[in-house]
């Protein structure tokens, strides 16, 4: 680890910021580990690019070319990249839709769905464009470790955090690793 | 009485037994899926792989033999166990977070239990669709093992012959046994053993759903390594503390 505070970033990719709510539920300990770390780009800091960083905490799994960019950029800037939670483990819920075809899924959702009037498929260059499946993250980029779990819980995160802050190998037991 | 060494630790056997019947029966837990105390092993989930006498054999269908050396708790044996938790995961739509077994499945719990982090393997994200016909069961193909319990069950136990494995290698898959193929053509009843020795969440009953709340099921309470002790037929005087 650097010289004084530990950097961490974070960011949710194709997640619904689950992940994130259940890391806030650590709760006071929040106290002890604000005394030991920064944080770099995160919703919570609202820092939009990431710098060098110690840890990085990725929730979400990759479902367009914006979650590619971010994803890269946080493997290039932490020394450490955790996937936190399901999406970014397996992919996840987002993943479910694997098995439909991309463009027939757009086409019913915008356009043949009883009730719309004039639909279109969005096309604004700002959309970053999806991909054809949800991958989870290690199929983008290394990962070192993984916690599973829809959410995992504010315990097995403290634990993987406070293993990686001592220095451990991250080790989560019985009542932690959860894959619900 | 006869025995043979289980990681070093002296397992005694009556004639008959199979490494694993000992070894639970003696209160040593060895992994396993497809074998189920009240069934004639099948030997197919290769999860119960031990080596004996250093070469890898399944302890569910291994007869026990006096003086026999039997490995199990290895870096190595647990490292192919993770790896096949994690085929398994990969070839199904094993979606914990929407799924009604949570909590109480065996291949979720092997996974907890042998620590198993990641996805391992891509997925193969297949449509399978499930089997709502019957008013008292659901059946949902996305979460097969192809442990073939519920065929073993419906046949040795309920007399029915509901369930069978269909196709060969990757194309295996569990079908309903009525021309339809459709579960509410057949006479299964919600109270069939098969229902109840599902241990994923293919076979399910209706309108229970979530009765139990997540985290105070079977397997939360305790790991798959001590219920499966507990679960092991065995005389009063080897019962499990």
């Amino acid at each position: 680890m650097s010289e004084g505070r530990i950097r961490i970033a974070t960011a949710s990719l194709a997640g619904c910021f689950g992940c994130h709510m259940s890391f806030l539920d650590i709760d006071e300990r929040l106290f002890d580990l604000l005394a030991k770390v920064e944080f770099d780009r995160t919703p919570l800091t609202d820092i939009k690019h990431c710098g060098p960083c110690d840890i990085g905490l990725i929730e979400g799994g990759v479902c367009n070319a914006e979650n590619v960019e971010v994803l890269r950029a946080f493997r290039r800037n932490c020394k450490i990249l955790v996937a936190l939670g399901a999406c970014a483990v397996t992919g996840g819920l987002p993943a479910q839709r694997n098995h439909l075809d991309i463009g027939a899924c757009l086409q019913e959702v915008y356009l043949t769905e009883p009730g719309l009037i004039n639909g279109q498929i969005p096309n604004d260059p700002e959309l970053p464009l999806p991909l054809d499946m949800v991958h989870p993250i290690h199929e983008v980029v290394k990962v070192d470790y993984f916690i599973p779990g829809c959410p995992p819980s504010a315990d097995a995160i403290w634990k993987v955090l406070t293993d990686l802050i001592a220095g451990r190998t991250p080790r989560l037991g019985h009542g932690l690793i959860q894959y619900d | 009485m006869n025995s043979f060494l289980l990681d070093g630790a002296e397992i005694p056997f009556e004639p008959g037994q199979t490494v694993i019947q000992a070894a639970l029966a003696a209160g040593h837990y060895i992994p396993h899926l497809c074998y189920h105390p009240e069934f004639v092993p099948h030997g197919s989930c290769k999860l119960c792989t031990v080596r004996a006498d250093g070469r890898p054999t399944a302890a569910c269908t291994l007869p026990a033999q006096a003086g026999l050396k039997v490995e199990s708790e290895t870096e190595e044996l647990n490292d192919l166990r993770r790896t096949l938790v994690q085929m398994l995961f990969a070839e199904g739509n094993h979606f914990c977070p929407s799924c009604e077994k949570s909590g109480n499945c065996v291949l979720q719990a092997l996974g907890y239990d042998l620590g198993v982090m990641t996805a391992g393997f891509r997925h193969f994200f297949l449509d399978r669709p499930v089997d709502a016909s019957h008013p008292d069961i659901l059946l949902d193909f996305n979460r097969c093992v192809l442990c073939k319990l519920c065929v073993r069950a419906s046949e040795e136990v309920d007399g029915k012959g509901v369930f069978s494995l269909a196709g060969r290698g990757i194309q295996r898959r569990l079908i309903v046994s009525a021309e339809s193929g459709r579960l509410a053509d057949t006479d299964i009843a919600v109270t069939d053993k098969a229902v109840e020795v599902c241990p994923v969440g293919v076979i399910l009953r209706k309108r229970v759903g979530f009765r139990v709340p997540i985290g105070r099921r079977r397997f939360d309470a305790r790991p798959i390594s001590a219920q499966a002790l507990e679960d092991a037929p065995r005389k009063p005087e080897h019962k499990h503390e």
